[in-house]
Formats: C-alpha cells, structure tokens, sequence
C-alpha cells in the first residue's frame, strides 16, 4: 500500500446518513445553499423519533404539527435525493470522492407508480405489532410509518405477510387501483459519488427486557417513555387517549420512572441520558391534561431541567399539575391484583415508598442506534465505549469526526434534545458548506488517497 | 405633615413606652402621627388559608378605619405591617375577596389605603438628612448592632421596602443620629420568636446565635424596629447564662428610644424599667442618658 | 368569476374531532365562486397535496382555499403544490380551523362547525379579491456581521470566512475572547483554555476574509436582511452594509451585590466563579483577605439561580460542571484540602459530564451537600456557611476559608439595547429569543439576524460552538442565493387619491415611506415595506392599500360573519 498525492475534483455533493430530525436539518441547510444531498433512511419514510413524539416541551407543540412541514420540504425539496427504505452498504474513497454503495430493500411495491391512496393497508387481513407503535399499537402487514409519511408509500414486511408465508392472500394487490404490488420486487443496489458525508444515525432505547427490576415483559402495564407518546399521541393506537395495554382501562395512578438504565455504572449505562427529566415532565402533565383525576408520580435522582424555560416547566408540573416527584431511584416493580407494584425509597425523607399503581413509564437509557456500529466500521470512525460517534474534539470540534470530510449529527453522538440537536446539526451543515465553498473558489482540491 | 397611625396591641400595652418615644420623636420631627379613633386587633397572623375570608376581617376593619382619614395608614408594630399590608395586598389583587369581604363586615373598602411602616416613613417621607439636621444630642462613639427581624422583609415581593437579605435602613439612620452601626451577618435572621410556644429551646438557641453575634461584632446594644424581637431578645437573656455559661447580657433597645434621645426629648416615660437588661448603665456611661 | 376550490382537512382528529368536516364541505359547496369542495385525512399528505393538483386540472380552478392549520405551518407547501398546478400562489389562501377552531372549541362542536363553516367563507371572499402577484428580488450583500468576540462570534465568524465570505467582527473589548478568556482550563479534561484560545485568535486575526473592530459597539442599524446598513462606533466610526448578522454577544454573571444572603460583595473572601477561574488561572489560590491558603472552600451552587422569589426563576446550564471542574483543580493544587459543594440538583447532562461529576466526588473526594446555603458570612476571620442538607433533614454549618459562589448567567451588559437597535426580540430576562424553541434554535424572529452561543441562553463552550457554527450555516444558505426573494404582499400608493400629507410617513415602523422628491405623493420604497398596514390605517385620504388586503376585499371579507 502506498499513500500517493494526486489532484481530483472534488465532488459538490453529500451523503446524510439518517433521516430524523438531525438529518433533516443537515440535509434543508445545505440544499437550501444549493447543493445537492442525498439523504439515505432505513425506514421506509423519514422523520425518526420525532414522528413518533406526541408534543414537544416546553411549550406542548405539538411534534407532528412542527415536523410535517419539514418532512415536507426535505420530500420535495430539488436538490434532496430521497433513499428511504435503504443502507448504505460500502464506502470508498475520500474526502472530495466517495464512493457509495446503497442497498434498497425490496418494498414489494411499485412507489413509482403507487398514489399512496391506502387502499391496500385497508384491505390487508394481517395484522402484526408495530415497532413504530412501541407494541401499544398494530399496523398491517403492508403499511406506511403513519399517515403523514414522506414518502407515503408503502412497504409490505415479508415477514409477516401471508403470501409470502402461505404463498395466498395478495389482497393488496387484487385491491391496487394502480397495479403497484410487485412480489417479485428484489433489493437494489446503487451507487452514489459524494463529496462529503454527515452521519445522523440517531438512537435507540436501551431495551427494558435487559432490567428485570423493573418487570418489563412480565408485566404488560409497564412500557417505555416512547411507547407513552404514542399512546398521548392523537394519531397513535388509541387516538390519543391514556389506556394501559392490559386491560385497556384509563389509568388512575402512573409511575414514571426517570434514570431506567441511565446513571447505574454498575448494572447498565453510566451517563446521563440527558432527555429524560423533560420529557418525563411532559409526559406526566399531558397525562394530567388527559385524565384530570388522575395522579403521576416521578421517581427521580436529580431533576436536570437545564435549558431556557425548561425549569419553569418542570415547576409548572409540580405547582399547577401536582405531579408528585419523588427523589429517589425505584428498586422493584412488580405485578399485584392487576396493580403494577412500585417500591423506591424517598431520599428526602429517608423513608421507603410503595405505590399501587395502574400503569408504570419507564425513560430508559438512550443508546446507539442499532446500526451504527455497522457504519462506524464502514466509515472506519471511532465510538467511544458505549458506541458513541466520538468527535474530533469535545470543545472545538463537537461535529467534526477526525476523518477528512465526514461530519457528525445530532443524537449520534450522544443524549441530546431537538433544540440542541438542530442547532448542532447546522453546525455540521456548515461544515460541509464551507468546505464546498471553497472547492468552489479552488475548483480542486489536492487530497491524500490511498491506493491499493 | 400628619399621618393616620396605628399603634397596635403591643405598643399600646406593654410597650407603650416605645410609642411615647416614637409620637415624641414624629412630632418633633414635625411628621405627626395621629392616632386612629377607632381601632382594633390586626389578628396578629396573616392568614395563609387561601379562603380563610373570615381571618381578613379584623385587619380589613384596620384599613376601612384608616380609610375614614385618608389614603396613608403608618404602622409601628412590625407584625401589625406585615399582617396589614398583606391584607391590603390581598385584597388589591382580588376584586372578587373585596367584595365578599365589604358584604362580611357590611362596609367598603376600596383598597385606596398605601400601607407604610414608620421607619418607612422616616426614611422616604421625613428623609434620614432631617433627621440628622433635627439631632441635639447625637449617639458619639455608640456601637450598635441595627436588627431587623422578618416581618418588614418577608415575604419580599409583598412587604420588603428595603433589601430583604441585606437591609439598610435602620443602619442609615442609626448612622444619622450619630451612633456607629457595626457590620455584623445576623441582622436579618430569625430570633425564634415565633417558635416561642413550641420550642423554647429553639428559640434560645436562635437568639443567641443572633446576640452572641452581635457582641462578637463589637455591639454594645442591639436595636430593632420590631417590637416583638425586642422582647423575645431581651427576655431570652434571663437564662441564657444556663445553656452557654460566661454570657454577658446585652441591652436590646426599639429604635424609637435612641431617636427620642439624639433629638434631645424628655425620655421619661420611654418605658426603660421594662427592659429585663436595663440599658440605662450603658447609656449613661457613654453620656447618652441623664 | 373566479372559480375556486375548498379543500378541508381533518389533521387526524385534531380538527375532525371536533369541527363536523362532511357538513363543512356541503355548506361551502353552496357558497358562491365555490365550483369543487372535499375533505380529507391529511391534506397536506402527498396524496392530499395530489387530490388538490388533480381537483384543480379537473375543474380548472384558478383560486384555491385549504381550511387546515395556521398558515404558518403549511401556507408554502398548499402555495407550492397550487403552483405546481398552474394556480398563482396567491390565490391560495389558508383557513385556520385547527389553532382558531377546533383547539379552541373542543366543547362545543356544533358551533365550532358553524365557525369553520364562516371563517372559510370569509376566505372565499378574500381569494376572490386576490390579485395574482410575483415575488420580487433584492440585490443580496454577501458581508456578515458577527456581534461579540467571544467564542461563539469567533467560530460563527471563522465559518462564514472560511467559505469566502466578508466578515465584520465588531468586539466591545479591547481583546478578542470573551468570558473564556478568563477561564484557566475547560472541562472534561482540564485542557488549558488560554492556549486553545489563542489559537482561535490568531486564526481570526489573520484571516484574509475577517475585519477585526474592537472597542467598537453597533449603534445603528438599518435596512432588511440581504441589505442591513449598519453603524458602528469605535476609534473610528464608520458605516458599512451587510448582508446578515450574527448575534454572539455572550453573558455576564449576576453581580454579587444582589446576593445579599451571601454578603452581597461585602467580604473578600466570597467570591464569584470567573474570580476563582482568575486564581487558578494564575496558579495561585489564595484568600484575598490576607493571602493565605485557603484549607476549606465551598462552592455554591445556584446562586441567584432556580429562585423565582429572589432572583432568577432559571437554571444558569453550566455551574454544576464548572464548579466540579474548579473543586477538582483546587483539590489537584491543595491535596490536603476540603472542598463543599452545596447543590440543589447535580446537572451534569452531557457526554462524559456524568462520569466527570462521579470522579470529583469520588476520587477527589469533594464533598457533595444536597441543599441551599441560607446565608453566608464573615465572622472572627473565616467565612461561614449556613446551609441544609436535605438527604439528612439537617441544618449544616460549615466554617470556611473561602467560598465561591456559582453566580446566575445572564445576558451581557447592553443586550436589551443592543436588541432594541437590531429591531429582534428578547425574553423577560433580556436573553434573545430564539424564531423557535424547537426546530428554528439560531434564527431569531427577525430574517437575517441569527444567534450564537450564550446570547440566547446560558450554555457550554461544546454547544456554544456547535450552535456557532448552526448560525454561520444560516448565513451561509442566505449567501448561498443569487439574491433576495420579497414578498409582494406589500403596501402602495395610489398616486391620484395621496394627498401628500405624509402621515404614512411618520406612521411607517419600516422606514418604508418617503415623499415623494417632487411629486406631492408618499411612495414605498418597496424592499423595506414589511406589509404592516400602519400605512393603510394612517392614510386619511384610503390612498393606501396592502397587495391583498385591500380595503374592499376586507369589507367582503367581513360579510359572510356578520
């Protein structure tokens, strides 16, 4: 292997990895300066964990009401190359030239000739639990993310799907007013040249089934933080109104449990997820707004409401909500004659604490996408222990990943929260702005290349 | 200029000396305080029920009286303020509490009334420049430890007229009539004397941390404008010697005496022989008292 | 007669929920001018978008109402999609029946119909009376003014340079730097921040693309983003044009002497943070009283923060690391010594800021107090501390050598005026406000003044950087254009009914009016008409009109409610 200098023309042109809100950003700012983004989902639309949110702290907007007009513009935006429902799969080359490879999962419809009229995610026999639902809801076998989706077509999940279990069914494509069901549809493969590529892969919640402490999967009334906005949510599985999975009953008497799997060196995560204690907040006011005899309890180690206007929130939950916050961590949780049993400790006055209660939310640890790994490997980044995108340098360089033209955005990094995440998500937009306006100036641009 | 004035319980029974001293002083001052015709207990706790109407009764009778001679009520008892300003407040911020309450004690007031403590008025209206203008006999060479107490400070939004945790006016006139005020941290704490009845052994300990501060800070008398602290401090120190055994008593006196004194009044009956550390023997050993 | 279509949407139940969408669309089908009318799901879905394009062909509309949400989500995307289809943008209007309807209304749908059912008609009538406009462009200049030299001006300053643009970097002063010129280390790794510093200054010094003006402060400011001509003062006063603004003027930390239950600035041995950064800057802590070395130094945490009754009712962001910081460098500088901390709640919410905090308790042993200090002061030559430890439930005091208090943030000295010159909106504390909380953090309300760092509120040199270089991608997309696109929902003039008596002059907030150079009329300079209205409403001859909101077309407007 030798290293070589040569000239190449450096290509105008990025990759964003990931289509959340951090995502967006990147992809709206740098095409709005008229460059050209190519903007790579998994899912088969984009909008990420905003589109599952219900409303936003501090200010109770609602999610989908401020994300629908973004999603929009990123879907018809002329200078964004949407490839949802795809992976990037290689990468070569370097800064100025990368070479991408992009696999598109077979959707098993036509999107270039489907209305997105809906029509077949009617008449679909199977219903199967939906991961965007957190399990509180159902989606059909061929379906879209929501109805607001960008884009809104559908994909048909062959795990689930009759015909290709049974090899009958296709009612979906008996219905299609259009004749877009394809079942012989097969993965594609492309291959997209970059000058640049943003990394928005975002995160996931830690899974509850690795806290035994809290009964999760044992007992159905316990959910995740994520799995309560979609049931506060008006276009979630229960259109908005609070009911618990087992029973369907309103709650009465909701435990949120801040810190599930943050802050616990020992047993799971040592950092602080930095989210929870807001939305935590929101979620036990929206409860209140929904069931106004109801009563929420926070269990909590420190209350982090740092951020503009964000403590007046929270104290707006406890004095004009009386949402009753608890300091103290939660040691077991546990099912009872149809009652979730919670027992804590109340450091404040050094007592033990049990509540009967009817439903339990956990706010797990936020982690990793799963994923990101795999394109930490391809982008040959580094992580930090827990999986972490780490950046060039914490103070000066917080989107910067040390690789030549390969930026950092949003949660990917670690905890944060929409405001934080858009602005940082600029910020590495900038980064990429400037670095082609100045290829512009250039014309090229001398880079080290490796040949093999 | 002449302001309604009420005296309250306090200074109209056992501490009526302070209120000779501090009618001889106004007067002097050419700032009479008039007395109302008619008045009555202010209640003496401000309600914090937030419906207990019938608790706003006796203060909102204070302010109908105050009502018949003016828009300025003065006040001298420092929890009399505290309990009436905030009745007042109260009944500002609440068109609907007024007029349940008019329709309670079958009268009306309008809320017109502007509460003010009488170190208030001495400070804004009288000015701590007359007041120096206006000594004969200033306090040379007295060391002083000014004290405040809570009720003209707390709850600051709704009584403080001055900086709740640092407080100056009582030291600024202190400083006009000639004495030296000493630097010292306690002046706005708690003497207990609220927890008198529940825990006496609080309330001692409370008010030693204040008096043994002010001696630490040099003071050879303690001054207060509240009443009530003058006589939880002064009475505290009759067993004081108990608990921190050594202790020396400090004379605790109502601002109204020293400013009876330094504007040369006949100071007879400013009630001296009902202070449980008489403060004349110090105040004749500086020359402050005949 | 124009013929117009209604589209209603149902926004999932947030406005079918309440507003009985079916007998909406019968009533509006009836209304005169109405040719089509239909609801659906979510109009502003990609098959809502293309039932409206297809309605439109069919029917051959050429005047569009969508009854969905505010105008302020969606009004671009329906004029996008209309246009699309052929019809002008402007002749499609919006009616709110979510925000101004069913929200409001929940418990009353019957007459929240009947409203849904008006409020369209009167839109019906605005489309009407709606001419047909073109947006018109500005010439766009492509200089950048960065207020304040701290970090946030100097990374937002550096980017836009970087990508060959002017700047202006105007500083108040002498020194480039800002408050983290009077840091000794940042945290997590104790890094030395005059060093990193420096590095930054020079690199804005020397860049060929940056004018460095310190000592100088903006006193005017004129004109509209693409074209704002600017004022500044300094060792020579001059006036420059820009093009967009980069708000990065930092904070202040709250004085002592308001702190009066801590002394109040009275003793020299209580202390702010920046003065402790300043000893461990200096490689010396010593009490300022008598120069010894202090033994026992508490850190207050708070001070002035999270106090709604007292002071500021806000969290300040940063004090819970940087007091950890300076525990463990005093505790790295006097090993034998005890650090306190008293905190209400440990706020360390960043990557590693947990782990961070962990260290400084553990393995410098400091020693955390859960609760408030009550008051502190001096006494017999030490300083002490009354505070409450709540995890005991009992009152702490704590003799000390020196303590340091962890002031409130807040905005930099002349914010507010600053902020009054620039025409862009701060909140009740001074800070500026963000154009969204959400989703718009480094744009402020007014187009072409963007925000960096601690001028929006308190935060660390990380995010203070990131959002830094979010701001400069704002002026970067700005610059990225050929040039302006206004609006031309604007005022005229109509020359045969103006009298010349140059109310609208005096009335105009924009600066938009002049006279006429010999004509006795008022005409509007175009590019800086906001289309307020204040004209219109001070024209005593109704010689002034708004493009689409004219007199007429209101009175039209108001028949259907009436």
């Amino acid at each position: 292997m030798t290293l070589d200098e040569i000239v190449v023309p450096p290509i105008q042109r990025v990759l964003i990895i990931g289509a959340g809100i951090a995502g967006m950003q990147a992809a709206l700012d740098i095409a709005n300066a008229g460059y050209e983004v190519v903007l790579v989902e998994r899912e088969p639309s984009i909008g990420g964990r905003m589109a599952q949110l219900s409303e936003t702290f501090p200010t109770l907007d609602c999610a989908q009401c401020i994300l629908t007009p973004r999603t929009v513009e990123v879907g018809h935006h002329e200078n964004i190359r949407l490839r949802t429902y795809s992976e990037v799969e290689a990468v070569e080359g370097d800064l100025g030239d990368f070479r991408v490879r992009i696999r598109r999962h077979a959707a098993y419809v036509n999107w270039d000739i489907c209305t997105g009229c809906g029509l077949c995610q009617e008449k679909c026999p199977k219903r199967v639990v939906s991961d965007f639902e957190r399990g509180v809801g159902k989606r059909k076998a061929i379906y879209t993310l929501s109805p607001q989706a960008v884009p809104n077509k559908p994909v048909i999940d062959r795990q689930s799907c009759i015909y290709f279990e049974r090899g009958k069914c296709r009612a979906c494509e008996k219905f299609c007013p259009v004749g877009a069901i394809d079942f012989e549809q097969e993965d594609a493969v492309v291959e997209e040249r970059v000058g640049a590529i943003v990394v928005a892969t975002g995160y996931d919640l830690y899974p509850l089934s690795l806290m035994g402490e809290y009964g999760y999967g044992e007992v159905p009334d316990v959910i995740d933080g994520l799995a309560f906005e979609r049931l506060l949510s008006a276009s979630g599985p229960t259109a908005g109104q609070v009911r618990r999975p087992s029973d369907g009953k309103e709650p009465k008497e909701v435990v949120f449990i801040q810190c599930a799997g943050s802050r616990d060196p020992e047993l799971h995560m040592p950092y602080c997820s930095k989210i929870c204690c807001m939305y935590t907040a929101k979620h036990a006011m929206l409860y209140k707004h929904k069931v106004h005899d109801g009563q929420a309890y926070v269990f909590y180690i420190d209350i982090r409401s740092a951020g503009k206007r964000y403590e007046e929130f929270v104290q707006r939950a406890m004095e004009e909500e009386h949402v009753l916050y608890v300091r103290g961590k939660v040691s077991r949780v546990f099912r009872e004659n149809g009652k979730v049993m919670v027992w804590g400790t109340d450091t404040l006055s050094g007592r033990n604490v049990e509540v009967a209660a009817d439903l339990v939310v956990l706010a797990p640890a936020m982690v990793p996408k799963a994923g990101a790994g795999a394109v930490a490997e391809l982008l040959g980044l580094p992580t930090d222990e827990h999986g972490w995108f780490t950046a060039a340098e914490a103070n000066f360089q917080p989107v910067e990943t040390g690789r030549p033209g390969v930026f950092l955005a949003g949660a990917a990094v670690g905890p944060m929260d929409i405001p934080e995440t858009v602005a940082q998500a600029s910020g590495a937009a900038a980064k990429v702005l400037s670095l082609f306006a100045r290829w512009s100036s250039e014309v090229t641009v001398t880079s080290q290349v490796t040949v093999t | 200029m002449k302001t309604s004035y009420f005296p309250g319980c306090t200074l109209n029974t056992t501490a009526k000396g302070f209120d000779n001293a501090l009618r001889a002083s106004f007067a002097a001052l050419g700032a009479e305080l008039v007395e109302l015709p008619e008045w009555n207990c202010c209640g003496a706790t401000f309600p914090l029920l937030v419906d207990n109407m019938l608790d706003l009764a006796a203060p909102t009778r204070v302010l109908l009286a105050a009502q018949e001679q003016g828009d300025r009520l003065a006040i001298a008892c420092t929890m009399c303020y505290n309990v009436i300003r905030r009745t007042n407040n109260r009944l500002r911020a609440d068109a609907d509490a007024l007029e349940k309450l008019n329709y309670f004690i079958e009268d009306e007031y309008r809320g017109g009334v502007e509460v003010l403590d009488v170190l208030q008025i001495l400070r804004d209206d009288v000015g701590f420049d007359a007041v120096k203008a206006a000594v004969k006999k200033p306090l040379t060479g007295l060391k002083v430890a000014a004290y405040y107490g809570c009720m003209v400070l707390r709850p600051p939004a709704e009584v403080a007229y001055d900086d709740p945790e640092n407080p100056r006016a009582l030291d600024d006139l202190l400083v006009a009539l000639g004495a030296e005020p000493v630097e010292w941290p306690h002046k706005a704490e708690c003497c207990g004397a609220y927890l008198a009845v529940k825990s006496q052994e609080a309330t001692a300990e409370m008010s030693y941390r204040i008096l043994s501060s002010a001696q630490r800070a040099g003071a050879q008398a303690i001054v207060t404008n509240c009443p009530l602290c003058q006589f939880n401090l002064d009475k505290q120190q009759l067993d004081m010697g108990h608990q921190h055994g050594g202790y020396n008593p400090i004379p605790v006196l109502y601002f109204s005496q020293l400013l009876g004194i330094a504007l040369g009044l006949d100071t007879t009956d400013f009630g001296w022989e009902r202070h449980y550390v008489d403060a004349r023997p110090m105040l004749r050993e500086r020359g402050h008292f005949a | 007669m124009r013929k117009i279509g209604v589209f209603v949407c149902h926004c999932g139940l947030n406005i079918a929920g309440t507003v009985d969408v079916k007998r909406v669309v019968e009533a509006v089908e009836e209304y005169p001018g109405v040719v089509f009318a239909t609801d659906y799901k979510y109009m502003c879905s990609d098959p809502g978008q293309a039932l409206i394009q297809k309605a439109i062909a069919d029917h051959e509309l050429d005047g569009v109402v969508v009854a969905a949400c505010s105008p302020a989500m969606h009004e671009v995307t329906f004029r996008k999609t209309a246009r699309a289809a052929g019809v002008n943008p402007y002749l499609t209007e919006i009616a709110n029946i979510r925000e101004q309807i069913s929200w409001v209304h929940e418990a009353e749908p019957d007459a929240a119909t009947v409203k849904a059912i008006e409020i369209i008609e009167t839109i019906i009538e605005k489309v009407r009376y709606d001419e047909p406009l073109e947006p018109f462009s500005l010439p766009l200049v492509k200089r950048a003014l960065v207020i304040g030299g701290g970090i946030a001006g100097m990374t937002a300053a550096l980017h836009i340079a970087d990508a060959g643009y002017p700047v202006v970097l105007v500083e108040r002063e002498a020194q480039l730097g800002g408050k983290m010129g009077q840091l000794s280390s940042l945290y997590l790794n104790f890094d030395t921040a005059p060093d990193l510093l420096q590095s930054r200054i020079e690199a804005v010094t020397r860049h060929p693309n940056i004018q460095v003006l310190t000592e100088a402060e903006v006193t005017e400011l004129g004109g509209y983003v693409g074209n704002f001509t600017a004022k500044v003062n300094g060792s020579e006063p001059f006036t420059f044009d820009v093009g967009a603004i980069v708000v990065a003027t930092g904070f202040d930390l709250l004085p002592q002497s308001e702190l009066g239950e801590y002394g109040g600035g009275r003793y020299p041995d209580v202390i702010d943070s920046l003065q402790f950064e300043h000893m461990l800057a200096q490689g010396e802590i010593r009490r300022p009283s008598d120069g010894t070395l202090p033994k026992e130094v508490v850190w207050v945490q708070c001070a002035g923060s999270r106090d709604p009754e007292l002071h500021k009712p806000y969290c300040s962001k940063i004090c819970c690391m940087y007091v950890a910081k300076q525990a463990m460098a005093y505790k790295q500088r006097v090993p034998d010594g005890q650090a306190y901390v008293f905190y209400i709640d440990i706020r360390s919410q960043g990557k590693g800021y947990e782990e961070f905090v962990q260290r400084a308790m553990t393995e410098y042993d400091v020693l955390y107090l859960r609760g408030k200090v009550a008051r502190v002061f001096a006494e017999d030559g030490r300083v002490v501390v009354w505070g409450v430890d709540t995890l005991s439930g009992k009152a702490v005091e704590v003799q000390a050598d020196l303590v340091v208090l962890a002031t409130a943030a807040v905005p930099s000295a002349g914010a507010r005026d600053l902020a009054q010159r620039l025409r862009v909106s701060t909140d009740e504390y001074g800070f500026f406000s963000e154009a969204h909380p959400k989703l718009r953090p480094v744009e402020s309300l007014t187009a072409g003044i963007f925000l960096a760092g601690a001028a929006q509120f308190p935060k660390d040199i990380p995010e203070t950087v990131a959002q830094a270089s979010g701001a400069a991608a704002k002026v970067l997309g700005l610059f990225a254009q050929r040039e302006m696109v206004q609006e031309p929902t604007i005022a005229f003039v109509d020359e045969e009914l103006c009298a010349g008596c140059g109310l609208c002059v005096a009335a105009c907030p924009y600066e938009a009016r002049v006279m006429h150079p010999w004509k006795p009329i008022a005409v509007v300079q175009t590019a800086l008409c906001q289309g307020c209205g204040a004209c219109v409403v001070a024209c005593p001859n109704k010689a002034s009109s708004l493009h689409n909101l004219a007199t007429e077309q209101l009175l039209a407007m108001m028949e259907p409610v009436l």
